[in-house]
């Protein structure tokens, strides 16, 4: 191990760090520049709870799995890494299910398969393989943090959208008025189901790119 | 490059230690598990008679409601020292027709009358559905019913646990007018408004209202001696 880096230790913030935090929710979004985690964007958005409870448990998952493969990763041997991955997201993802079962009841029902889909989601081996078995822990939970976040930031996105024009509700309080639907206004059927939310994603990423022209693809 | 008997050794470690700490998980957060399941089984046999309660106030006012319950054999007679609310019915399904523990549990709501509650479950398109129903004191018009599912798909199967599929089931009945056990039958292509022994399937959800029917028909049949017993059909 390299023991002169020791000598000169970065801040925990350092300028380094915090783009590791930020450059995922904008210019390395998981969702809408790698296009990682559809899937599961589609399924858990049609109330914002569901949403914000996913977005937690796959930012806690992303964070601790990254921390934890990065820490053992001299140890890993390289044949076997990706099972030592897998096993380490397995457990993270049986913990967080096991958690939710427990005090959030009702959204881990919502949530049903999803939280146990966690441990296919691309987001998470992408960030094992790419950035926690080259780099130190620290970094890696704020690379897992920030991705985590990226993720979320997609998904509360389209879950406000999609349960205020879905059911004219957030957070299953009713918002719009009852004088609006008195004046004729209709909720919005397609809202809830899954294909809008590709559509709204869709939205994003085009709303993205138009205003950060470096991220349109060359070809 | 590690040698096999690292490798080896590594994974027998790597998975020890997680096993260990999962099991601590699971034992330790059981407990609270196993109350939001007995809290939602409250719940849901409370919604059947339509009495809407929260998760705080479940425990209290299945207390108040509930005034009694039961286990009884499919001939009908009650089996003494066993608790209605803990009888597990996907167990008890399995077994020979004879054997099996039936609950049944009364529920005395403010008009006074009586109204008795019977679990039923079945398979859908990819789990378990289940449900309660609820009858009036005849033992035959439907009073209420509430049905769940396991992983039923979302806006298809998975709409019957919503009222515009359970609140037609209200005011069916589950025997003819000869007295014979007919259930009540999910109809593709809808039930006509008179028909007092059919309700509507779910259009994209036939599997799932199928396996709802056929649940509902060996469920109810397990009651059917009880039901004719007390409501005299």
């Amino acid at each position: 191990m390299n023991d002169n880096t020791k000598k000169e230790r970065e801040p925990l913030f350092s300028a380094k760090n915090i783009k590791l935090l930020k450059n995922p929710l904008n210019f390395e979004n998981p969702v809408t520049v790698q296009v990682l985690g559809i899937c599961s964007a589609l399924a858990v958005t049609v109330q914002l709870k569901p949403a914000i409870v996913m977005a937690l448990s796959v930012t806690i998952v992303t964070a601790f799995s990254n921390l934890i493969i990065s820490a053992l990763r001299d140890t890993i041997p390289s044949r076997i890494r990706i099972i030592v991955q897998l096993v380490v997201v397995a457990a993270l993802v049986i913990i967080v299910d096991q958690l939710l079962k427990a005090y959030v009841y009702d959204v881990s029902k919502k949530l049903s398969v999803f939280v146990g889909l966690i441990i296919t989601n691309c987001i998470l081996m992408g960030r094992l393989e790419a950035f926690a078995m080259g780099n130190k822990p620290w970094p890696s939970f704020i690379d897992g943090i920030g991705n985590g976040l990226g993720y979320g930031l997609i998904l509360v996105t389209i879950g406000f959208i999609r349960e205020l024009f879905g059911s004219g509700k957030l957070f299953g309080i009713q918002v719009v008025p009852q004088a609006a639907f008195d004046a004729g206004y209709v909720n919005n059927g397609m809202m809830i189901l899954p294909p809008m939310a590709l559509v709204i994603i869709g939205v994003i990423i085009w709303l993205q790119r138009s205003k950060n022209r470096e991220l349109i693809d060359k070809s | 490059m590690h040698s096999n008997k690292y490798i080896v050794i590594y994974s027998t470690v790597m998975v020890i230690l997680v096993a260990v700490s999962l099991t601590f998980v699971a034992v330790g957060l059981k407990p609270i598990q196993e109350d939001n399941i007995r809290i939602e089984k409250m719940q849901n046999i409370l919604e059947s008679v339509h009495i809407e309660t929260t998760v705080k106030t479940a425990i209290d006012t299945y207390k108040k409601y509930i005034s009694q319950t039961l286990t009884i054999t499919n001939k009908g007679t009650e089996i003494a020292g066993v608790d209605a609310f803990s009888v597990d019915l996907s167990v008890e399904l399995k077994k020979p027709a004879e054997q099996q523990q039936l609950p049944v549990f009364i529920a005395t709501l403010d008009d006074g009358k009586n109204y008795t509650i019977v679990p039923v479950r079945g398979k859908g398109l990819w789990g378990p559905v289940w449900g309660y129903m609820a009858f009036k004191d005849d033992f035959n018009t439907v009073y209420g019913a509430v049905f769940d599912h396991k992983g039923e798909t979302p806006g298809l199967g998975a709409e019957i646990n919503t009222p515009m599929f359970e609140l037609p089931f209200d005011g069916k009945q589950i025997f003819n007018a000869d007295g014979k056990f007919v259930s009540i039958g999910v109809l593709k292509g809808g039930a006509k408004p008179d028909d007092i022994h059919n309700v509507d399937a779910i259009s994209g959800g036939t599997i799932t209202s199928k396996g709802l029917e056929k649940m509902l028909n060996d469920c109810l049949i397990n009651y059917e001696e009880y039901f004719k017993n007390k409501g005299k059909i």
